[in-house]
């Protein structure tokens, strides 16, 4: 625990630095609330990524790579692409990250004590929840969504012509690619019987 | 700063420089798939701002169809890597790839 508190002030430090540049941005010079939260996930996406591909524990390492995927979803969808924002948290978030997540827990070979339901941290973790519940609740009841149509700067009926019009031999071809994967990967990972354990 | 190209670039390229020392510099197989995984990420941004700052009407959809695609063959290569590296862990019992060395001869 006091090798963790150095770490934790510093992150503590460079998240309240960050914040402080975008409210910096958002009331001193009169910016746009875009450019402000553009920081604000550009600082968590370079920050994260960094996390990646310096921690020593693995799983901490795909749980740092969600949070850096979400962040590249919520700049998507600041940059008026929300179709593409959906997807990348369908696709990275709910497919790749969990894939990864699976292939470390079966290449991992410390055992975890299994008695404890609950971690250490769960009354941390419950206030997290409800502290993140109060955010939604107060961003959903401030926001007008009316503003959104004015914000999208490609529509799902757009892109989706484009898709299948232009762009219908690479859809086809990617459908195959994704069938010869999920026939490889079943094949590769499949135990042969009498083989090695 | 949200209306200009070279931001999204700068950060697209910060985040492919990350993942390039990822790749090279991690011991783990699965960090390094992560790794690739973060390029892709970037590359995947820096194609979406392109299209987005493209000269056409339909760039901003081409790029973020071309997007897509991207994400689909990443899907496909995470599943195909990852089970690599499971079927090697199986033979070596270790996920380490610096004692991957049994093809050197």
């Amino acid at each position: 625990m006091r090798a963790k508190l150095p770490q934790i002030i510093l992150a503590l430090i460079i998240i309240s630095v960050v914040l402080g540049i975008a409210t910096l941005m958002l009331i001193a010079l009169k910016q746009d609330w875009q450019d402000a939260l553009l920081w604000v996930l550009a600082a968590v996406l370079i920050g994260s990524a960094l996390l990646v591909v310096t921690m020593r524990d693995i799983i901490r390492c795909g749980l740092a790579m969600i949070v850096c995927f979400l962040a590249l979803a919520g700049i998507y969808t600041l940059m008026g692409v929300p179709l593409l924002g959906a997807a990348q948290v369908i696709v990275y978030i709910g497919a790749i990250s969990v894939l990864i997540l699976f292939a470390i827990m079966l290449t991992q070979t410390k055992d975890a004590p299994s008695r404890l339901v609950f971690q250490t941290q769960a009354g941390a973790a419950s206030i997290a929840a409800v502290v993140v519940a109060i955010v939604i609740a107060l961003a959903v009841s401030a926001t007008d969504w009316g503003e959104i149509p004015r914000r999208t700067r490609l529509g799902t009926d757009v892109m989706s012509r484009i898709l299948f019009e232009q762009f219908v031999f690479p859809f086809e071809i990617v459908s195959v690619l994704l069938l010869a994967a999920v026939i490889g990967g079943v094949f590769l990972a499949k135990r042969e019987p009498g083989g090695p354990s | 700063m949200s209306n200009s190209l070279d931001a999204y670039l700068i950060l697209s390229g910060l985040l492919f420089a990350i993942g390039t020392f990822g790749f090279l510099a991690r011991r783990n197989a699965i960090s390094m798939l992560m790794s690739i995984e973060l390029m892709l990420n970037a590359v995947n941004l820096a194609i979406v701002a392109f299209g987005l700052f493209g000269p056409h009407a339909d760039s901003t959809a081409q790029g973020a169809v071309f997007a897509l695609m991207v994400m689909a063959v990443a899907a496909a290569e995470a599943t195909v890597g990852l089970s690599i590296v499971i079927a090697i862990y199986r033979n070596k019992k270790t996920p380490l790839v610096d004692e991957y060395d049994s093809m050197r001869q």
